[in-house]
């Protein structure tokens, strides 16, 4: 579970004082970084279990696994919120500021997506056929390393900058692949005759686009990122 | 000293006034202009470290000025001064390059031209061979720079916060150092010409004595700390936004090398300490900042592979070289005319 982020304490703010002479200002703001990325890490891995769950029919642990995602969803959200004021307020890196915050407000895309999926399938339950499994799996295994490879260059970003690229271009190969599993997948379901009515057929190609909204959120974030780090370079 | 000695120092209080507004502008430009820096900080540290340039050593590159032609009468010196401070003005306004280093030196020949004196042949031969080496040294020193940064900072893997952090302290002792060597390298185009007629006596403070030249040195680092004050803001937001976009980093390989050259060619000690072990110096001569700063941008541009490199600024670099002291000697020349026949000074003895 993500750790909320906790209202600053006067005592707490009075450390901080003292902290500005030894960078621990800097260091708050590196860890919510950290911390935040990890959030958007744990709503994609919760989002791989919740659908698992949701495949293999078990709803009680697939809503279980909806409400985590709720929370660290939540944890993320605050703690954006967090750095876009740290930032501000005390003025940090006034030069890749509009880069940083704008990476982290389109990233937060990755969770709102997670979020929406699992509440979609909550809320419609679509029932998915058996020869159709094995390709959502497929669908999900490969959106979640999309994301998250995401992740690991936004890591990248902030820490060894030459190593964005490499996890820049498994995000485009794992939304390509995405792309033909999705395709497919809507492929069978329309051709199939085992699915009688037109508005199941629908319904599997909507989940199909859902799941696959992450790839496609997790790489125009990395985009965005391929074009904030020519400007980081030296 | 008389009222009269004040007046004409007036136009060598200009010079160190611009001096302080534009190319102390140019140290701290690009950190100010992107907020890296506060205002604030980067004058109180251009002004104690200008001044303190200016009077440990100044002295060097003004005996290198001053070998090209001792201006040897006071009104002479003022009318010498205005006039170079007269073409960087134009020449800025018209949107031409401009250094103050170029200026003074053909404002010196005018003057040469007019008494009579002979131009120390070797002496402009050795100022002109740095106006040369000045940028080339800098595009060399930024080349290396840049590689030894990026290899720190490939190695190190620095957040991205925390390297901010230390950028802005980078920015702020480079900044100090390129203060330091702006005074002790371009305070001799302030006052330079106005040692040899110069109306200061020695003076005693608590045991200490100043020399009438350092007084001098000391009159032209406050009137750089006024341009600072009062104007340099605005040129450091110019710079800082749109010039020459640098990145904070990249801005501190360019401040670090402009201010290298600046020292190589301003320091009495490392001249000592080279011929000592029996290596040659370098001259100590005015060099102009702002090209030296051009020839670190280039030197970063190669290094980058020589993609985004601006052939303008070869061409700049090149057209100041002639335009710059060509306008200055002849407006010297006619000004020194005038002052003589119209103002009845005596401007050569």
């Amino acid at each position: 579970m993500a750790r909320k982020q906790e209202p600053i304490s006067k005592q707490e703010a009075g450390r901080e004082g003292i902290g500005r002479v030894f960078g621990s200002r800097t260091k708050a703001l590196e860890m919510e970084i950290d911390q935040y990325l990890s959030c958007v890490d744990q709503c994609v891995l919760l989002l791989g279990e919740a659908l698992k769950k949701y495949l293999d029919g078990d709803l009680e642990r697939f809503e279980e696994k909806s409400r985590e995602i709720d929370e660290a969803e939540k944890s993320a959200d605050e703690l954006r919120r967090g750095i876009t004021h740290r930032i501000y307020a005390e003025m940090l890196i006034p030069d890749s500021r509009g880069d940083v915050l704008g990476l982290i407000e389109t990233t937060d895309n990755v969770p709102d997506v997670a979020k929406r999926v699992v509440s979609h399938f909550s809320i419609e339950q679509p029932e998915v056929y058996p020869f159709l499994k094995p390709d959502f799996e497929e669908l999900i295994e490969i959106c979640l390393k999309a994301a998250r490879e995401l992740t690991l260059a936004i890591r990248a970003f902030f820490r060894e900058l030459y190593r964005v690229s490499e996890h820049l271009e498994k995000v485009h190969f794992w939304e390509h692949q995405a792309d033909q599993v999705e395709d497919r997948l809507k492929r069978k379901a329309f051709e199939s005759t085992e699915i009688k009515q037109f508005s199941k057929r629908v319904h599997m190609r909507y989940f199909a686009e859902r799941i696959s909204l992450l790839a496609d959120e997790a790489e125009s974030v990395a985009d965005r990122l391929s074009i904030s780090v020519i400007k980081r370079s030296i | 000293m008389e009222i009269g000695g004040l007046i004409f120092l007036t136009s060598g209080l200009y010079m160190g006034w611009s001096l302080g507004a534009n190319d102390a502008a140019n140290i701290f430009g690009t950190a100010v202009g992107t907020r890296m820096v506060r205002f604030r900080t980067a004058a109180i540290i251009s002004v104690i470290f200008i001044t303190a340039g200016a009077v440990v050593s100044g002295a060097g590159t003004a005996h290198g000025l001053g070998a090209l032609g001792a201006v040897n009468a006071l009104p002479g010196s003022f009318t010498v001064s205005l006039c170079a401070a007269f073409t960087v003005m134009w020449m800025t306004r018209a949107g031409l390059p401009v250094s103050t280093t170029q200026a003074i030196v053909g404002a010196i020949v005018g003057w040469n031209l007019f008494s009579g004196y002979p131009t120390d042949q070797e002496a402009l031969t050795r100022i002109l061979g740095t106006w040369i080496s000045g940028p080339i040294l800098g595009a060399c020193i930024a080349f290396v720079l840049f590689f030894v940064v990026r290899f720190a900072l490939n190695r190190l893997s620095l957040h991205l916060i925390k390297l901010d952090r230390y950028t802005r302290n980078g920015l702020m002792i480079a900044g100090a150092f390129g203060a330091y060597s702006l005074g002790a390298n371009n305070m001799a185009n302030v006052v330079g010409v106005f040692i040899e007629a110069s109306p200061f006596t020695d003076l005693s403070v608590f045991g200490f004595t100043f020399t009438g030249t350092q007084q001098l040195f000391m009159i032209g680092g406050l009137a750089a700390g006024l341009g600072v004050a009062t104007y340099s803001k605005r040129v450091m937001m110019t710079v800082g936004s749109n010039l020459f976009k640098l990145s904070p980093v990249t801005a501190f390989v360019v401040i670090l090398s402009t201010a290298t050259v600046l020292f190589l060619f301003a320091s009495e000690g490392l001249a000592h300490a080279m011929e000592s072990v029996g290596l040659p110096s370098f001259p100590l001569i005015p060099v102009s900042q702002s090209q030296a700063a051009v020839g670190s941008i280039i030197g970063i541009g190669v290094a980058k592979g020589g993609r985004n490199l601006n052939l303008k600024l070869l061409l700049n670099i090149v057209l100041g070289w002639v335009a710059t002291p060509t306008v200055a000697a002849a407006i010297s020349y006619v000004a020194l005319f005038i002052m003589q026949n119209v103002f009845m000074q005596q401007v050569f003895t």
